[in-house]
């Protein structure tokens, strides 16, 4: 099962023996192999503290990795120092559970965050985007349904519409691959899969691969087309949401009171 | 049975309530010592209604009356000059010491710096800049700048540091340069502590630039002090209406700009 993803020239992102250890000895990751395709959501589930968010967090960078690399169309962002390093981030975008927003900001400067990668301090500071930009902005505030919003301040917004308002932020930076760290998490069961919708059509329409982290089984298995099971830093599921046993979420969260 | 199982609670916190006596014998023996006594107490109030007394009715002949103009006048330039210094000084300083974005080998030597202006009260560094670029407003707007860098840059350094990583996390994952992390990250959660800090700053700059005339760094605390030791009271009453005045106009000013920044 290894080998052919390795050999597929439609692996997006190979991630190759990535670990990584907050305190000297005790591994949060264990050497992580993972193929992922150039289009389609890939789900990973598993419990909390199992090591998903790390993971996420380590192909963009906000979490440097112990070991490994993590090749990204050719470049292993492990290797990355500053400029280039931007660079990268700039083409990958990130959706955060707690939305992270900076609440003392208006919707609209929380979306043209997304551009500040493209844009010097300087100009960014004084507001100087240019017009072209303003207009996208617009458009994917239309697209998730905030257009009226665009100047009220981001603590103004309920939960499901500040994640609109992260999302937007994210397709900004006109990514190659967004990330989703618990998008769902924080939000009630019809916003979830609102948001999740929006990933979906996100995706297909810019022909980007998307990575979510969810502990929601359901939501995984209805959007996902892929599915990583991982438990203590491990993978320990690689295959489609069909194929996700009720043995395989045993190993995967432990016990099986919670399972129907 | 229970009372075996079960751990005692509300217990008795015994260290804090002996430092509580401690500290209460030490202030009793040390008003002994210094002759504290409410005989002297009330001999002072008398002397202090004189005092009062020979205050009235303020003076306000005219030529004074410009004399304290001119003094209030130089106050208040020294007051917003080093405001402006010291709050433009402290923005980048303050950011150098937070300890949540900057590595320790930076950190701590302007750590240290902040602490070492925020070590001497004013009306000292006032005497030392005397003494370093002679009598005149420049040495109370260099001694009130070094104060206002003590206070504010403190602050300010301490109030990042209480930020929410988050959102400064979610500006670096775009791919953002340092400086427009600092500026979508980090500034918008602190911009208006520091507009707190820095219109106290001021009000406070306000007040000392009144005193550091004393030691001749410049202002109506020359003045003040020469109506005192020419027992001119009544002039006296005068100056300290007027800056009275002028402190009450800056407390509305501070109000007024707490509400632009919300």
């Amino acid at each position: 099962m290894r080998d052919a993803p390795q050999q597929s020239a439609g692996a997006a992102l190979q991630i190759r023996g990535l670990s990584k250890e907050y305190r000297r000895g005790v591994p949060v990751l264990h050497d992580v192999d993972l193929d992922v395709a150039s289009s389609g959501i890939t789900a990973i589930i598993g419990p909390s503290g199992t090591g998903k968010s790390t993971l996420i967090r380590c192909i963009n960078r906000l979490v440097e990795p112990t070991t490994g690399a993590i090749l990204f169309r050719g470049v292993d962002l492990t290797r990355l120092r500053r400029r280039d390093l931007r660079a990268a981030r700039r083409r990958i975008g990130m959706v955060f559970q707690e939305y992270n927003l900076v609440e003392r900001l208006t919707v609209m400067e929380n979306v043209m965050c997304g551009r500040l990668g493209y844009i010097s301090s300087f100009k960014a500071w004084l507001r100087r985007y240019p017009r072209s930009e303003i207009e996208n902005a617009f458009d994917l505030l239309e697209m998730v349904g905030l257009t009226e919003h665009a100047n009220r301040r981001a603590d103004a917004l309920s939960g499901g519409q500040r994640q609109r308002v992260g999302i937007a932020r994210a397709v900004m930076q006109e990514p190659e691959l967004l990330l989703a760290d618990e998008p769902t998490s924080s939000l009630d069961p019809k916003t979830s899969v609102e948001i999740m919708e929006l990933m979906v059509e996100i995706g297909q329409r810019r022909q980007i691969p998307v990575i979510v982290n969810i502990h929601n089984v359901p939501l995984a298995r209805r959007f996902a087309t892929d599915v990583v099971g991982m438990s203590g830093g491990r993978i320990v599921y690689r295959g489609p949401p069909d194929g996700l046993t009720d043995d395989q979420l045993k190993q995967i969260y432990g016990g099986e009171n919670w399972l129907e | 049975m229970i009372d075996a199982v079960r751990p005692a609670v509300f217990a008795p916190n015994w260290p804090a309530r002996l430092a509580w006596l401690g500290l209460f014998a030490y202030a009793i023996y040390a008003a002994s010592i210094l002759d504290f006594t409410w005989d002297r107490f009330v001999t002072g109030l008398g002397q202090g209604a004189r005092f009062v007394a020979r205050m009235f009715p303020p003076d306000t002949d005219p030529e004074k009356m410009r004399l304290m103009a001119r003094g209030l006048y130089e106050s208040l330039e020294i007051a917003v000059i080093a405001s402006v210094l010291g709050i433009v000084l402290s923005l980048p300083i303050g950011l150098l010491a937070a300890r949540n974005l900057m590595p320790a080998w930076l950190t701590w030597p302007i750590r240290l710096f902040i602490a070492l202006c925020r070590s001497f009260h004013q009306v000292i560094i006032a005497i030392v800049f005397v003494k370093a670029v002679g009598f005149g407003a420049l040495a109370g707007i260099l001694a009130l700048t070094v104060a206002s860098i003590g206070f504010v840059a403190k602050l300010f350094a301490e109030a990042i540091e209480e930020i929410s990583l988050k959102q400064v996390e979610a500006v670096r994952a775009t791919g953002a340069p340092f400086m427009s992390v600092v500026m979508f990250g980090v500034m918008p959660q602190v911009l208006t502590r520091f507009v707190g800090f820095a219109t106290y700053q001021f009000d406070s700059n306000l007040r000392n630039s009144t005193m550091v005339g004393i030691v001749g760094a410049g202002g109506i605390g020359g003045t003040m002090f020469a109506a005192f030791q020419k027992f001119d009271y009544d002039y006296l009453l005068t100056i300290l209406l007027a800056i009275i005045a002028v402190i009450m106009l800056s407390e509305a000013l501070q109000n007024w700009i707490k509400k632009l920044y919300q």
